[in-house]
């Protein structure tokens, strides 16, 4: 098809076109990648919060797409400005029988604050969930386990919000409701119960740890380490203080290498309920060193001393009136909670949204303060 | 196709199999197995596969180490309920642990650590006959002990991490456990309990080595292939009988750094800093418990890591709101 002369130029000059044509279609590719890569950006950006001195590495970076995507479960939350009373309203307590807890309210307001319990528990159920088909007149009655449980956790709502005011407040003014855990469902997500030990035919260390498991993060570290931290409030602390400490392992306080290993556990489990890594809360050269932490370094310590007084006050002593599937899978256990339950991988719950502006119900336990 | 920059072996020899030197009469009989020659292993090195010489050291060694790798598996496999499905799962998860510490270094039950340290013995085992073995074939051969005596370096790091630096502080739980991801976590926990062992000179020591093994081989092998086509593989003959592949490869390295190696001293440095590597590594472990720790304060006390000027500038890092896109 081609002119004869051209067929034996090319007959007469026999050249190897392959080696070039990958060469000009490797080079090619790659500048073409590369205009893109300029010219639109990097396709996965990050940002980096700083957290510590400049030069030391110390700051949490996040993809752009989760940066700056807003919780979905925010567009949800259901909240209604308090009637602030005027004097001579009727309360809680006189109009409706067995108001244990909320009684100072004004009617108005604890009608109020039952309906957005509703829209925070139980959207679909409605009041029935915790007071049953009865009539109106019958709500007093304490027939349902989910009435009782409810009583207890306004009661822990409040003393998460007064008695540990400086964790849940710490940054800015957050505090808690009901939506910060349970956010539309009847049990929160990422409550937890004591699964260790997970291996069989063995005993001691070898039973706890190299199983992935959902208390482990899916790493080979121990899967007890949320029980003996924050719920045996065991010392969490591993590091010699001085540059020589005698000691033999397990002895007199002197951690094991195994200790580590459980401290490094639930450190694991913290970075991922947050969202956030090591260098949040330490300088990761002297994770010990208390001159070196961050401000959140105080902010989760205190956390760590209220999700032990959560666990130890209200949740565990509330195992007998759950019914049974209400309970642990393998120690029938009282649901627990830690870190993820109201932070569910973010740096703040709800990403920093004020839950108690509206509810000064449920800030502090007595009568409330309108403002 | 750059021919000289291929990563396989350009030329592969084949033909009548080599059965090797028997100058005392007696070396042949400790020789098993009938000699073949596999194209694919010519690719990387020499194609032909065998014969392999049994000694006992090395029936004996590998004896140990079948044990010791079955004691480990069929504990992973009981640590499942010897679920087969589930041990193939949780392969790199699943590990046979040391003791707990309050055993100290007695003799646990089998199942808290006690197939540990019967695994453990096995394993020893295992290296030292292994050991005394390279360090036999050397002896036949009438070659040097440099070989024995690398492999001892190694033996060296594997006896302070499992038995000298465990015994010295008083409990087998310092050991490091065998399973794949539980030695790395082993080796996490090492490094945080005893206050960051990046603090630690002798691990400076080592990573400098190790890295500088890397470096060293790296500028060797691409000396040699360099300069092959002069005859410059034939490395031992250019040592006293210096030919232009050694001019040449020397004359590279000393106009580019004025410095340059020779064909003997290579292999001196390469030596060395491989060998010094688990050397210096095994003794910086020896010392982390034993005589410092917490490194990262052994450090400050030692004017070796300096403090911050205390200027934290925490209003200078912006916002949790702005992080996430609420403000700004």
């Amino acid at each position: 098809m081609f002119p004869k002369w051209f067929d034996k130029w090319n007959k007469d000059n026999p050249t190897n076109i392959f080696g070039p044509a990958i060469l000009v279609g490797v080079a090619g590719s790659a500048i073409f990648a590369a205009a893109l890569i300029v010219t639109w950006g990097n396709p996965a950006q990050t940002a980096s919060l700083q957290t510590g001195p400049r030069g030391t590495g110390m700051s949490v970076p996040e993809f752009n797409v989760a940066r700056v995507a807003p919780d979905p479960t925010i567009e949800d939350y259901y909240t209604e400005e308090p009637y602030v009373p005027e004097g001579g309203e009727p309360l809680a307590k006189d109009v409706y029988e067995n108001v244990q807890v909320l009684g100072d309210l004004t009617e108005d307001n604890f009608n109020r604050v039952m309906l957005a319990m509703t829209q925070w528990v139980s959207p679909d159920e409605g009041c029935t969930y915790c007071h049953g088909d009865a009539d109106v007149s019958e709500y007093g009655a304490d027939d349902l386990y989910t009435k009782v449980v409810s009583r207890r956790m306004i009661q822990m709502t409040q003393a998460i919000n007064d008695d540990w005011y400086g964790h849940v407040n710490a940054a800015d003014e957050v505090g808690v409701n009901c939506y910060t855990c349970h956010r539309g469902e009847h049990v929160p997500s990422d409550i937890w119960f004591r699964i260790s030990p997970v291996n069989e035919n063995v005993e001691g260390w070898s039973a706890n740890q190299n199983r992935a498991t959902s208390l482990s993060q899916s790493t080979s570290l121990p899967s007890d380490a949320l029980a003996k931290y924050l719920e045996e409030g065991e010392v969490i602390a591993v590091h010699s203080l001085d540059s020589r400490e005698a000691g033999v392992p397990g002895v007199d306080g002197y951690a094991s290498i195994q200790d580590t290993e459980r401290t490094y556990s639930l450190m694991n489990y913290f970075a991922n309920s947050l969202g956030v890594n090591c260098v949040f809360c330490h300088n990761s050269r002297a994770f010990y060193d208390g001159g070196q932490n961050t401000p959140q370094w105080s902010t989760a310590s205190l956390g760590i001393a209220m999700v032990l007084d959560l666990n130890e006050t209200y949740l565990i002593p509330l195992k007998d009136t759950y019914p049974a599937e209400r309970l642990g899978p393998i120690y029938a256990d009282a649901p627990k909670v830690a870190c993820r339950t109201c932070h569910k991988g973010y740096q703040r719950p709800l990403q920093g949204m004020n839950m108690t502006a509206d509810w000064p119900e449920l800030a502090a336990p007595g009568a409330p303060v309108y403002e | 196709m750059i021919e000289y920059q291929n990563i396989f072996t350009q030329v592969q020899v084949q033909g009548k199999t080599e059965w090797g030197m028997d100058d005392s009469g007696e070396l042949s009989a400790e020789r098993a197995g009938k000699p073949f020659f596999s194209k694919l292993m010519g690719l990387f090195g020499n194609a032909q596969i065998g014969p392999i010489n049994i000694g006992s050291y090395g029936v004996i060694s590998c004896i140990c180490f079948m044990i010791w790798f079955n004691i480990v598996g069929f504990s992973m496999l009981a640590q499942v309920g010897w679920s087969v499905p589930e041990f193939i799962r949780q392969l790199f998860w699943l590990a046979l642990e040391p003791p707990g510490p309050e055993y100290g270094l007695s003799m646990p039950p089998l199942n808290d650590g006690g197939a540990f340290i019967i695994a453990g013995m096995f394993f020893l085992g295992g290296c030292v006959t292994w050991w005394l073995r390279t360090y036999q074939l050397a002896q036949q051969h009438k070659m040097g002990k440099h070989l024995a005596w690398a492999f001892a370096a190694l033996l060296w790091l594997v006896l302070v991490l499992g038995l000298i630096r465990p015994v010295l502080m008083g409990s087998w739980s310092e050991a490091v456990p065998y399973g794949i991801f539980a030695h790395l976590d082993w080796t996490t926990a090492f490094s945080i309990r005893y206050g960051n062992l990046y603090y630690n000179p002798f691990h400076c020591l080592s990573i400098v080595f190790l890295y500088g093994s890397v470096l060293l081989f790296a500028m060797h092998g691409g000396t040699i292939l360099a300069v092959t086509r002069y005859g410059g593989d034939r490395e031992l003959e250019q040592i006293f009988d210096r030919g232009t592949a050694t001019e040449r490869a020397a004359l590279f390295w000393r106009w580019t750094m004025g410095f340059n190696a020779t064909m003997e001293g290579i292999h001196r440095w390469a030596w060395w800093f491989a060998v010094l590597t688990p050397i210096t590594g095994g003794i910086g472990i020896l010392l982390t418990g034993t005589v410092v720790d917490n490194w990262f304060i052994w450090a400050q006390e030692h004017n070796f890591a300096p403090m911050y000027d205390g200027a934290y500038g925490y209003e200078d890092y912006g916002s949790y709101e702005a992080f996430i896109g609420k403000e700004n």
